[in-house]
Formats: C-alpha cells, sequence, structure tokens
C-alpha cells in the first residue's frame, strides 16, 4: 500500500501512518539518519537558537494579538491593557519584545558563522540565499511590529523609514502615500501594517525557513573546517565524521537552548527595556503627528544601516544624496545575497584561507559594529565621517572578495575533520 | 575553544558597546518598590496635589489598594474625591482636555508612564527646583523643564524658593568650583526664603515618595517580575546542568 518507495516501518500504527504519509522517511531524512559533522562549535547553536525565537515570537504574538487593538486609538492604551490587566500579559509582552532583539542577537551570529566558514559557498548557495531572504522578511517583520504600540518612536520611526520611498526620483512621492496609505502615518497605516506583522509575514516567514532547512538537508552541514564529509564514508555508506542529527544534536542543542534562555530570561525579568535599546523612552509617550522627538533613532539592529543611509550626504552622478543614500542602504543588503559568487577561494573555513580573507573580515565585522553604535548617535561631522570609511570598508569586504580570495595562499586542507 | 569564545565575546559587542545616554538632571533618587509606606505616602501626595489636573489613565486604584496594601475602605473614604469614579476605576481626572488646554496653554500630560518616559530622576529634580520668576504667568519657572507652564503646586509644603547669592555642596550650572572650600559659589543657588509646611528635608522625602510611588506606576508588575525572576532562572539552571550531563552521556562514544 501507499508508495512502495518509501522506508516504512514493519507494522503497527506508524506502518498504517507510513502507507499514507511518509513520517518515517521523514524523520530519519531530516532527524535519525540526517548525518551531520560531529565537530559542530558553539557557533552551530544559532541555527537551532533562531527556530527557538521564531516559536517564541509566534506563541507570544498570538496571545498578544487577543487583546491588542489595531487602531490609532486604542493601539497604545491596549498595549498598557496587556501590561497591566491581562494575566501574566507583562510576561508575554516583555517576552515578545525581548524576543524580536534575540531574534536578530542569534540571526547575526548565525550569518556570521557563515561568513566565518564559508558556509554560503558552493554547493549551499541556495541555503544561503533562502536565509538572506528570511533575514530581509525579519527585518520588514520587525519594522511594522515596532509601529504597533504606537508610541512616539514607534510613529516617528516609521515616518522617517517610510519617508526614505519618496527619494526615488518620478514615482517616490506616490509610492511613499502608497505605502501609508495616507498623507502621514495614520490609523490606515497601523491596521495595514498590523495585517502584514501578523498574517503576512510569519507565513512568509515560515515557508523561507522550510526551504532552507529542506536546501540545507538536501546538501548537508557545513562544518568549522568548511569540508565535506561525504567525501570520506564508511562501508555502509555512511560519512565517517558524520553523526546522526538526532540525538546528538538534539541533546546539544537542548543544552544550548538552556544557556540562551538563562540569558533571555534574565533580560525579560530584569531589564525589559534593556537599556532604552529593546523598547526606547520615547515609545512611553503616545504617538503625536504634531510633536517630532528631538533625536529620531530606529531600534538597534537596523542602525548599521541606518548609519551607512545617513553616511550618504554628497551627491553623485547627478543623483542627490538622499536618494544615493537609500540605494547604498539597499545595496548594503543586496550584495549580502551575491556573496556565493563573490568568494573565488579554494577553500571554504576562514581556518585555512590566508591572511587578506581574516583581515578583512576582522574589519567587516568591526565597521559593522561601529555603523551600528553611530546609528543610535545624532550625527556629526566627525561621526559623519567615520561612518563613510566604514561604509567604504563594509562594501570592499565584498567587492573585493573575488580578487583577495583569489590572490592570497591559502593552507592544505586535512582530509578530515579536526574537532 | 578559548579563540572561539574570544571571537563570539567579539561578536556580541554591539550588543553591550551602546552605553545609555540621557539628560542630566541636579538630583538623582533610587526608587524603592519594597517600601510600601513610602508608596502609600506617594499615593497620598499624588492624590492630594496631582491629581486634579494630572490623570493616570492606565492605573486602577483597586490595583495600586492592593498592590501597596491599602484597605479598600480606606481607598474609597480618603483617595477617591470624584463620585464619577470607583474602586475599580482608572485613576482619571476631573479636568477636561479643553480646560487644561485654555488654562495651561497645553493639558496636562498623563502621567501613568511618566517614569518610564523621563526617568525617576528627572521627575524628582524637577519637584525640587521650581523657583520664584516674577516673569512667568504663574509666577514661577523650573531648573530642568525652563518656561514650563505648571504652577509649583507643592509650595505650601515646600516654601518659596528663589535663586539667591550663595556657596553650595552641590553642583551648580555654570558656577566653579572653589578648591579652597569644596563649594560652589553662585548667584543661581535655590533657596527656601520663605518656609512652608515642611523642612526642606522633610520636603525631600515627600518628593521622594511622590517619585517612587510614580515609580511604582510606570511599571506595576515590576516586583511580581523581580519575584518569579530568581525561581525561573534556578529552574532554567537546573535544566541546563541536566541537559548538559545527558548531552556528555550521548557523546562519551563519539571522537
Amino acid at each position: 500500500m501507499g508508495n512502495p518507495n518509501r522506508v516504512k516501518a514493519e507494522s503497527g500504527f506508524m506502518r498504517w501512518v507510513d502507507d499514507r504519509f511518509p513520517a518515517t522517511q521523514m524523520w530519519q531524512e531530516h532527524l535519525s539518519k540526517y548525518y551531520a559533522p560531529k565537530n559542530f562549535n558553539v557557533w552551530y547553536f544559532f541555527g537551532s537558537l533562531a527556530l527557538l525565537v521564531l516559536v517564541n515570537q509566534i506563541l507570544t504574538g498570538v496571545w498578544l494579538t487577543m487583546s491588542y487593538n489595531p487602531s490609532a486609538e486604542g493601539a497604545f492604551a491596549s498595549v498598557e491593557y496587556i501590561m497591566r490587566d491581562v494575566e501574566w500579559g507583562w510576561l508575554i509582552r516583555y517576552m515578545h519584545s525581548t524576543g524580536a532583539s534575540a531574534f536578530f542577537v542569534v540571526v547575526y551570529l548565525h550569518m556570521f558563522r557563515g561568513l566565518l566558514y564559508g558556509s554560503y559557498k558552493a554547493p549551499r548557495e541556495l541555503v544561503w540565499i533562502f536565509g538572506m531572504a528570511i533575514y530581509l522578511a525579519l527585518m520588514a517583520e520587525a519594522f511594522m511590529g515596532y509601529l504597533l504600540p504606537w508610541g512616539q518612536m514607534s510613529y516617528w520611526g516609521a515616518q522617517v523609514i517610510i519617508s526614505l520611498f519618496s527619494a526615488i526620483p518620478a514615482i517616490g512621492p506616490d509610492l511613499a502615500q502608497w505605502v501609508r496609505g495616507d498623507y502621514l502615518i495614520s490609523g490606515i497605516t497601523l491596521n495595514r501594517f498590523f495585517a502584514l506583522h501578523v498574517v503576512a509575514l510569519p507565513i512568509v516567514i515560515l515557508a523561507l525557513v522550510v526551504l532552507h532547512l529542506i536546501a540545507l538537508h538536501e546538501v548537508g552541514s557545513n562544518n568549522p573546517d568548511g569540508i565535506d564529509i561525504k567525501d570520506k564514508k564508511d562501508e555502509t555508506g555512511k560519512p565517517i565524521d558524520g553523526i546522526p542529527f538526532h540525538p546528538y544534536y538534539t541533546v546539544k542543542d537542548v543544552f544550548g537552548v538552556a544557556v540562551f534562555l538563562f540569558v533571555f530570561c534574565a533580560v525579560v525579568f530584569y531589564f525589559p527595556e534593556g537599556g532604552g535599546y529593546f523598547i526606547e523612552k520615547p515609545n512611553f509617550e503616545p504617538a503625536n503627528p504634531l510633536k517630532t522627538p528631538d533625536h529620531i533613532a530606529p531600534v538597534w539592529y537596523f542602525t548599521p544601516f541606518y548609519a551607512i543611509l545617513r553616511a550618504i550626504n554628497f551627491s553623485l552622478f547627478g543623483l542627490d544624496a538622499k536618494f544615493l543614500g537609500v540605494v547604498f542602504m539597499g545595496a548594503a543588503i543586496a550584495v549580502l545575497f551575491v556573496l556565493p559568487w563573490l568568494d573565488r577561494s579554494r577553500v571554504n573555513s576562514m581556518r585555512y584561507k590566508g591572511w587578506m580573507s581574516k583581515v578583512m573580515l576582522a574589519l567587516f565585522a568591526i565597521s559593522f559594529v561601529i555603523l551600528g553604535v553611530l546609528g543610535v548617535l545624532p550625527a556629526t561631522d566627525g561621526r559623519t565621517v567615520l561612518a563613510q570609511i566604514c561604509t567604504a570598508i563594509y562594501f570592499a569586504f565584498f567587492l573585493l572578495m573575488p580578487f583577495y580570495t583569489r590572490m592570497e595562499n591559502t593552507k592544505p586542507v586535512p582530509e578530515r575533520v579536526t574537532g | 575553544m578559548k579563540k572561539q569564545l574570544f571571537a563570539l565575546l567579539f561578536a556580541l559587542v554591539p550588543f553591550t558597546a551602546m552605553a545609555a545616554g540621557g539628560e542630566s538632571v541636579p538630583y538623582s533618587m533610587t526608587p524603592d518598590l519594597h517600601d510600601k509606606a513610602s508608596l502609600q505616602r506617594g499615593m497620598k501626595l499624588f492624590v492630594n496635589y496631582c491629581m486634579g489636573c494630572h490623570s493616570l489613565e492606565h492605573q486602577r486604584f483597586a490595583r495600586a489598594a492592593e498592590d501597596l496594601d491599602i484597605p479598600q475602605e480606606l481607598v474609597e473614604e480618603n483617595l477617591i474625591f470624584s463620585s464619577d469614579l470607583a474602586y475599580n476605576d482608572q485613576m482619571g481626572n476631573a479636568m477636561s482636555t479643553d480646560d487644561g488646554e485654555s488654562w495651561f496653554g497645553a493639558p496636562p500630560p498623563d502621567l501613568t508612564l511618566e517614569a518610564r518616559l523621563r526617568g525617576t530622576d528627572w521627575i524628582y529634580s524637577y519637584l525640587l527646583t521650581f523657583y520664584r520668576d516674577p516673569e512667568r504667568p504663574n509666577g514661577v519657572n523650573n531648573e530642568v523643564f525652563d518656561l514650563v507652564a505648571m504652577p509649583n503646586v507643592l509650595e505650601p509644603l515646600q516654601g518659596v524658593q528663589e535663586k539667591v547669592c550663595a556657596e553650595t555642596d552641590r553642583p551648580v550650572h555654570g558656577a566653579e568650583l572653589d578648591p579652597l572650600t569644596g563649594k560652589y559659589q553662585s548667584c543661581e543657588v535655590l533657596q527656601v526664603t520663605q518656609p512652608g509646611s515642611m523642612e526642606p528635608e522633610e520636603f525631600e522625602e515627600a518628593v521622594y515618595d511622590l517619585t517612587n510611588f510614580l515609580a511604582y506606576v510606570g511599571e506595576p508588575t515590576k516586583l511580581h517580575a523581580q519575584a518569579l525572576g530568581p525561581k525561573v532562572l534556578i529552574f532554567i539552571f537546573i535544566f541546563g546542568v541536566l541537559a548538559y550531563l545527558l548531552k556528555r552521556e550521548y557523546w562519551r562514544d563519539i571522537h
């Protein structure tokens, strides 16, 4: 009965299921017989942690939706209602707001792991591209979610970012108005952001996560040595340096989950505002279209790109500075998508790349951090120059990659993983 | 492994590198949400001196009474003045927005989240630094909120405070420190020139209580969170130890 090519249970209830749904086959393909390299290090925790945070966001988000009021008149008060009158509402809300920042922390570390060990290189290009699509969707999700509490920073942050569309020549102003659905951010914008935040984008993100994992399991996981464990197999055809994901990495990831949750819960219970970076202070005042805050700063996870936007204060090729800034900000994210074709190195892992790759990655990471800090601070002349230097390094890391990865001397790669 | 940990630490830098900024104010206070007596006095002061104009539209009388151990009868008899308001209602006020706007130029803001918006140091400093200024419509100005429209409603308690030329221990804006005496010489020193019903120390304590109460109102769940926190963290810690032991057991044969 059913598809005879499937792996099936011998008998019993699972056999009945397997004849109708490939449960045993899927369990083996993705868990019990998915062979992962045995030398994963601490960097490899962040993938499963991202999944954990995604589940946290969906569950707490569903419960927040039960009491939230997506209208300009009621949104702010409904958040305070959740914080005060809903049973455990404060905990659900803080888990969601802290979860947003935690999501970007683990995703940035997860992406850095990819850069470090060349996890984007052939045959994992699609794994990387699906991952980048998740990151893009996550940024949209976070941006729209930030409008929902309808505080001053929600309102003015959205105002600033949406007004960026109006910098596009010819269609800009109409496009910005189309996105807002109004001449300025209003209850109409809030309603559509709510719909996108709680329905459309979560569906997109979940679908992309499935694609990310299917693509990963098709080609197999990379590892800190960047070598293919499938090159060395034993007589039964199993990779010698591979171990079944379940139980080995499931039990290991459970330990990672415990460490993560310890830090996460410490923030939720003791520092839910994250020093004003997870929940910005001006957001404790309801949105007021007539009163612009002194200093508008996006939430920390967007600040590197915001700093790039502000760093472009000059016109070029007849494009005005504001539009050029938007182009650079877009390019800063777009360039990540083509990363697999920029790296021409013979080796995958930073362990065996030459000194130029190492220096460039270090400079890139430092620039990204500096841009992140600059994006929170008000701009001054000195800071703008620094942001311009860091922007140049950011792009040099990618655009010079085809040259320095090919020119440099690489170290010999080991036959087997080194642990 | 050490190298990796270092790299991880480095990657976490954006998380910690951003120090919190903020405007500086002359006085600071640390809220003590465990000091129920202080919070009760603060609530009494708020209801008597602030609530005529400022609402706490997200804070219920009942919730405050429960959290601050004030019996319901006491609240109903002494803290609810308006016949429109009941024990379970939010702490609204009687002044309409239109009246507020025509009397003060802007409606007095709701203060539920003021402590989280501006911080408790700001509120504490603000309430302590009203001073006589005949050029202002209400006859007073404020050190931390220049040209404020609010009158000094606590003046009967504090007395009349004026800017005088004097020596002071506290840093004064624009004044230089005298290295010999360790004091500041300035004509911007705030001093009570006509006593109120409270001594200056007594008044500072009252303002502390009031600010403390607003800190409580900003986040009434804070004590619950802090009480639950250790239990959750201990649970996760034990869970983590067991998870580690389980992992080690499974990985025993992986070399």
